[in-house]
């Protein structure tokens, strides 16, 4: 019942994204990058400095910068789009749907500062809601990489997907515990450690948090499963329905809204499958507010504690 | 194209419009006969296009992008007269199952279309994004686009337009409907655009004003603005037409703009225009 896991530095996500977006730019040269003036943020300098001819500044312009990026697959390029989540998403709900969802296009809406954990510019920037939106569009996959080094690898993943993508990440440097040789595939989940008493079902920054909620189970002799679902859609049924058959109980754990996130879609595939008890970590129908990220996420109860506390109420509905 | 072949193309398209909408009594038939002369000479002698191999990406051909996909029925009489499908498909629209939704779209694989439009706005973005491919990919072909005068009333529009002068997309030819005409009323007192003119000229694009419901007066239009392509500014043509042109009932009024005529609205309307070249 080890819950052991080595953690291997500490980086951000978007910086991720950066280097990710820079090795792409060298490998395919019909990657092409705009950006909603965020390139610094975004990690996007050398990605432009190493190929200004394919990167594209749009200033303040998130659905003009949508619109282009569609048109562009049009002439064969992928382009990936740079901005906050919250103007990736909500700002330009409509563009996305009609000129990339609707219209098939090969775009890759890459979204930083996701969640509370972009911290102190408060809640007119931090997206809970993100998720949801992208996930209810058809022919949009949703992926939300749990680490910086898990970042890079599916930033350079979704290259190689035909379709449209939201890629979702964040700001602060959070540990980091994927090994640069793991082998990172769209919809495939990945068992961070195995389990038999509950599953614990995260995405993005919560799956480091799961693992701090593992290892303080583990000492109370609570044998938990945590289970990387770094894609939201096309969800691993599988992987999922494979784990409650030995667990009994889920625990899911998302920096987003309940309402919409990645525990709505797990509950769907229980409900139909097989419905067994589950508990959710995320926020509750509430905007945030200034502050540092993990005291957010503290005041917010989506923290390591907060998920040991739902695993314990999981498994007494056993 | 002779003028009279044009003249002949042009009366047939409007037949189709109003048949089009009339067969499922909805639609707008206003702003798509005002554009029936537009889209036959862009189709029939402007355009660089191989309506018998259509491909998604275009390459090395013109592409035209319609940003008021609400006046499908012209663009897609105009398509099916030019070849790009069989005629009698026209019969299809808004029907179930057809490739002729009500507003274009992509997903059912008609020939000739490369992006949904109808939520208004969207198209210009999405032309600057296909002549930013075309300039990256060396292809020196055109990128059209046509967009309602009302619909210049989306911020998305104007984002564009300042992005295309920004970054000297040279290689696009906009084309403004201004038939001063909108679903709710006159443009003017729906909400004014000013003088559109200057409001392009500030923006950064050359402009060149034409009359749409006159061949002579397009062709010229279309060679002003061809001797403007590859000038570091990008053009648009503010093109005046008459919402309704070619039936007298719906000429000088926005009340066809999204309304489909009845069996004797539509035998009136058919009567004065000629059928030259077969009805679907």
């Amino acid at each position: 019942m080890e819950k052991h896991i080595d953690q291997l530095g500490e980086k951000d996500t978007r910086s991720g994204f950066g280097e990710g977006l820079l090795e792409l730019g060298k490998e395919n040269e019909n990657v092409v990058g705009l950006c909603a003036d965020l390139t610094g943020s975004l990690k996007m300098n050398a990605f432009q400095d190493a190929f200004p001819e394919r990167f594209f500044q749009v200033g303040i312009a998130e659905a003009n910068m949508i619109g282009i990026a569609a048109g562009m697959t049009i002439g064969g390029k992928i382009p990936f789009t740079g901005t906050f989540a919250n103007f990736s998403t909500g700002r330009v709900y409509d563009q996305i749907r009609q000129s990339v969802a609707y219209s098939q296009k090969n775009v890759k809406i890459c979204a930083s500062h996701a969640g509370l954990t972009l911290g102190e510019d408060g809640a007119t920037h931090q997206i809970l809601e993100d998720i949801g939106m992208m996930k209810m569009l058809p022919n949009m996959a949703v992926i939300v990489p749990a680490d910086f080094t898990q970042t890079k690898q599916a930033t350079k993943a979704v290259a190689n997907h035909e379709g449209p993508v939201y890629l979702r990440f964040g700001r602060p440097k959070r540990p980091i515990f994927t090994p640069d040789d793991q082998e990172f595939v769209i919809g495939k989940a990945q068992t961070v450690f195995e389990g038999k008493d509950v599953s614990i079902i995260a995405c993005g920054h919560m799956v480091w948090e799961a693992i701090i909620a593992a290892q303080e189970l583990a000492k109370e002799g609570v044998d938990a499963e945590v289970i990387n679902m770094h894609t939201i859609k096309p969800l691993d049924e599988k992987a999922i329905l494979d784990s409650v058959a030995k667990t009994g109980c889920v625990v899911t754990a998302e920096e987003h809204m309940i309402n919409g996130g990645l525990g709505d879609s797990v509950a769907q595939v229980l409900s139909r499958n097989n419905p067994l008890p589950q508990e959710y970590v995320g926020v509750n129908d509430t905007f945030g507010e200034s502050g540092k990220p993990m005291d957010l996420m503290k005041k917010y109860n989506i923290s390591s504690e907060n998920i040991v506390e739902t695993a314990r109420k999981a498994m007494s509905r056993k | 194209m002779e003028t009279k072949k044009l003249e002949n193309l042009a009366t047939q398209t409007r037949r189709d419009i109003v048949r089009m909408v009339a067969a499922v009594s909805s639609g707008h038939p206003g702003g798509s006969l005002g554009c029936a002369d537009f889209f036959t000479i862009l189709y029939n002698e402007i355009m660089d296009v191989d309506p018998n191999n259509f491909s998604m990406n275009g390459e090395n051909e013109d592409l035209f992008f319609l940003s008021n996909g609400h006046i499908s029925p012209v663009w897609y009489s105009t398509l099916a007269r030019a070849g790009f499908f069989p005629v009698e498909e026209l019969a299809t629209f808004r029907k179930l199952n057809s490739r002729l939704q009500g507003h274009p779209s992509t997903d059912k694989g008609l020939p000739g279309i490369r992006a949904a439009s109808g939520s208004l706005g969207q198209g210009l973005s999405m032309a600057i994004g296909a002549a930013e491919a075309k300039k990256l990919n060396n292809d020196n072909k055109i990128v059209y686009t046509l967009h309602g005068d009302g619909e210049l009333q989306e911020g998305q529009i104007w984002e564009a337009a300042m992005y295309a002068a920004a970054h000297k997309i040279d290689n696009i030819i906009a084309t403004v409907d201004y038939n001063g005409r909108q679903i709710d009323g006159d443009v003017e007192d729906v909400l004014s655009l000013g003088d559109l003119n200057k409001k392009w000229q500030a923006f950064g694009w050359e402009t060149i004003e034409l009359d749409g419901n006159d061949f002579e007066s397009l062709r010229n239009a279309f060679k002003q603005a061809h001797s403007l392509v590859g000038k570091g500014k990008p053009i648009v043509l503010l093109m005046k037409t008459e919402m309704g042109q070619g039936v007298d009932y719906m000429m000088g009024t926005h009340k066809w703009h999204g309304a489909a005529p009845n069996a004797e609205q539509l035998d009136d309307a058919l009567n004065q225009l000629e059928e030259t070249l077969g009805d679907y």
